[in-house]
């Protein structure tokens, strides 16, 4: 166990419990204020529980015991480096001194710290960027470069406070891809109300409502079987596994699903899944087969509510679709359908 | 926000009466100092500021108002970081009791030193059996110009850190960096601005001080007699000097103010 969280909070009705293994990443999921944001600082020893302890491969760092402190690692020298929703990149210091701000800060000679920051952002792939000056990068490579900064400090954990929700939609794919490579090897916990974080980071995740975990598991099994509210209510995503065919994934049915894909090389026939969201999918009775989109065809199996939308279920894909436009359509279980998603709305990622 | 917005935003809020009173306070600045411009007797101007006494005054002046500025970023630095970042019981308190100096009286300041730092003070009297001797000396005078300009140090840092808040400070500590290490490479080069403003502001402060170092530290030429002293006696005796030394000081402030002006914030 690298690590062990236990913590209240009386003040803010916070109570949880957590543990990390090595090398694993951890995905609080939870709506906004639940507590998730509270767990991270005080992981982090921004913030003090009332009671508990926070162990870190066998290091106690935090014990408290009915607000007695007994044992305070400050948070210099817990080695757990935190990402937060905005970059926070240094503005005086340029890129390259950013990223070298740990190991410089943590006794590393200059030319040693430089040397490894440059080698973090060729992992990123924006070493081009190494002498700008963080105010002229644009947000989805700041946070890019705030990822190479936290690594670079080399931290047993690494806390990421919903590093994609400052960022506009279109520039969140770019920065998943460089997490899901990153994240691999790291013990890391990171927050979020997107499933897709959770699905495509995370090995296991804990979903957190009123500061309470009221369900824990692997990834899949929680967003395949939810049992609170809040999993039930964001799981649901269309993912379609195949093979890389250079430009798309070929499902085992022959169809061939177009999407943002990983920027680096990879070979023909790699395992790969396609994943996108219900609210993105259109449903048509005739085939309308546009240059930018997916088509797939498929037969209704049931109609579900969802909120103000019907769920249509088809085969092995879902869309939520207007019920007007249920009506319309005239769809019941057995209706041939043809259901399209733009490519723009697919993300294609390794398995 | 890019500039661009920045200079098409329309001024909503602002009503066009306030033009009126905004620029008759603007004059109520600006007239007197012209009004003392047109008494200058330029053609003996030069040799008016460049007297001996004048001279001794100047460099004095400069010399104090330095140390000072030296003692209030010593002691303001931490005060304001202290006040900006730290909670205790009666930091209220605190931070209302550095602000006294500056609605204070200077005369009173100068006597509440005096009762301290004096032959017969507090801590005068040890002081005195140390062999140190403070009051009516260069050193009073610092004091005296500390004790006045050290809250527009502090203040002006203050506004900075909080402004700049402590989220640059909690990422610099989760890389791994000592509290030090995190005041000298992040919150210091963070509130540079306000730091170089704070102290441009007290080094104007010292060198216009004149009721607490008259109180304290008396007006002995070469050793306690500043600018602003020299200027006050020179007016009873020669009236063209004192004109003349009192437009040397407005160029200074002016100088010293537009040094303000040019510092901006990374942020």
């Amino acid at each position: 166990m690298t690590l062990s969280f236990a913590a209240t909070l009386p003040d803010r009705g916070f109570d949880v419990e957590l543990d990390v293994a090595e090398g694993r990443t951890l995905a609080l999921l939870g709506p906004n204020g639940a507590g998730k944001s509270t767990a991270l600082g005080i992981a982090a020893g921004t913030l003090r529980p009332h009671d508990g302890h926070v162990t870190l491969d066998g290091r106690p760092l935090v014990r408290v015991a009915a607000g007695r402190t007994r044992t305070w690692v400050p948070p210099h020298a817990r080695q757990v480096a935190l990402l937060a929703q905005e970059a926070l990149l240094f503005p005086h210091l340029s890129v390259r001194q950013n990223v070298a701000f740990g190991p410089r800060s943590q006794g590393a000679r200059r030319r040693d710290a430089e040397a490894a920051a440059d080698r973090r952002l060729e992992q990123i792939g924006l070493a081009h960027l190494a002498d700008r000056a963080p105010s002229t990068l644009s947000g989805g490579q700041a946070q890019r470069v705030a990822v190479a900064r936290a690594l670079a400090a080399e931290p047993r954990l690494l806390l990421l406070d919903e590093p994609m929700a400052a960022l506009d939609v279109d520039v969140t794919p770019a920065l998943r891809q460089t997490l899901q490579r990153l994240l691999a090897d790291q013990t890391a916990i990171i927050t979020t109300h997107d499933v897709l974080d959770a699905l495509l980071l995370a090995d296991e995740v804990a979903v957190i409502e009123d500061g309470r975990v009221v369900e824990r598991g692997p990834t899949t099994q929680v967003l395949a079987r939810p049992r609170s509210a809040f999993a039930a209510r964001i799981a649901g995503l269309n993912l379609l596994t195949g093979t890389w065919t250079g430009d798309g994934v070929r499902t085992p049915a022959g169809e061939v699903v177009h999407g943002h894909a990983p920027g680096e090389d990879l070979a023909a026939g790699a395992p790969m899944t396609a994943v996108f969201r219900p609210a993105a999918v259109s449903v048509y009775l005739d085939d309308r087969r546009g240059s930018p989109r997916n088509t797939f065809r498929g037969t209704v199996h049931a109609l579900e509510p969802r909120g103000d939308l019907v769920r249509v279920r088809t085969d092995h894909l879902a869309a939520d679709v207007t019920p007007q436009a249920a009506a319309e359509l005239s769809l019941t279980p057995g209706t041939r359908v043809w259901l399209s998603v733009k490519a723009a709305e697919v993300d294609v990622y390794r398995d | 926000m890019t500039r661009t917005e920045q200079r098409t935003e329309t001024a909503v809020g602002l009503p066009r009466w306030a033009f009126v009173p905004a620029a008759v306070g603007g004059l109520f600045v600006v007239l007197p100092l012209v009004a003392m411009a047109t008494r200058v007797d330029w053609s003996s101007y030069w040799s008016l500021v460049t007297s001996e006494s004048a001279r001794a005054a100047l460099v004095l002046s400069l010399q104090t108002s330095a140390a000072s500025t030296a003692a209030c970023l010593v002691l303001g630095v931490p005060m304001a970081l202290v006040l900006a970042r730290s909670r205790f019981p009666g930091i209220d308190l605190a931070r209302s009791l550095v602000m006294v100096p500056l609605v204070l009286p200077p005369v009173v300041g100068g006597i509440a030193l005096l009762y301290t730092f004096g032959r017969r003070g507090l801590l005068g009297e040890t002081l005195q059996v140390a062999g140190v001797q403070i009051a009516f000396s260069t050193a009073a005078v610092v004091l005296a110009q500390t004790f006045v300009a050290l809250p527009f140090l502090v203040t002006s840092l203050e506004g900075a850190l909080r402004t700049a808040g402590a989220r640059y400070e909690v990422v610099a500590a989760s890389l791994g960096a000592r509290p030090t290490t995190v005041l000298r490479r992040v919150t210091l080069p963070l509130v540079w601005p306000g730091l170089l403003s704070g102290a441009v502001l007290s080094f104007a402060r010292a060198l216009g001080e004149f009721g607490a170092t008259i109180t304290f530290a008396g007006s002995l030429q070469g050793v306690t007699r500043t600018l602003p002293l020299e200027i006050y006696l020179q007016r009873e005796t020669d009236p063209d000097a004192a004109v003349a030394l009192s437009l040397l000081l407005v160029v200074v402030a002016v100088l010293v103010i537009a040094a303000t002006r040019r510092g901006r914030s990374p942020l």
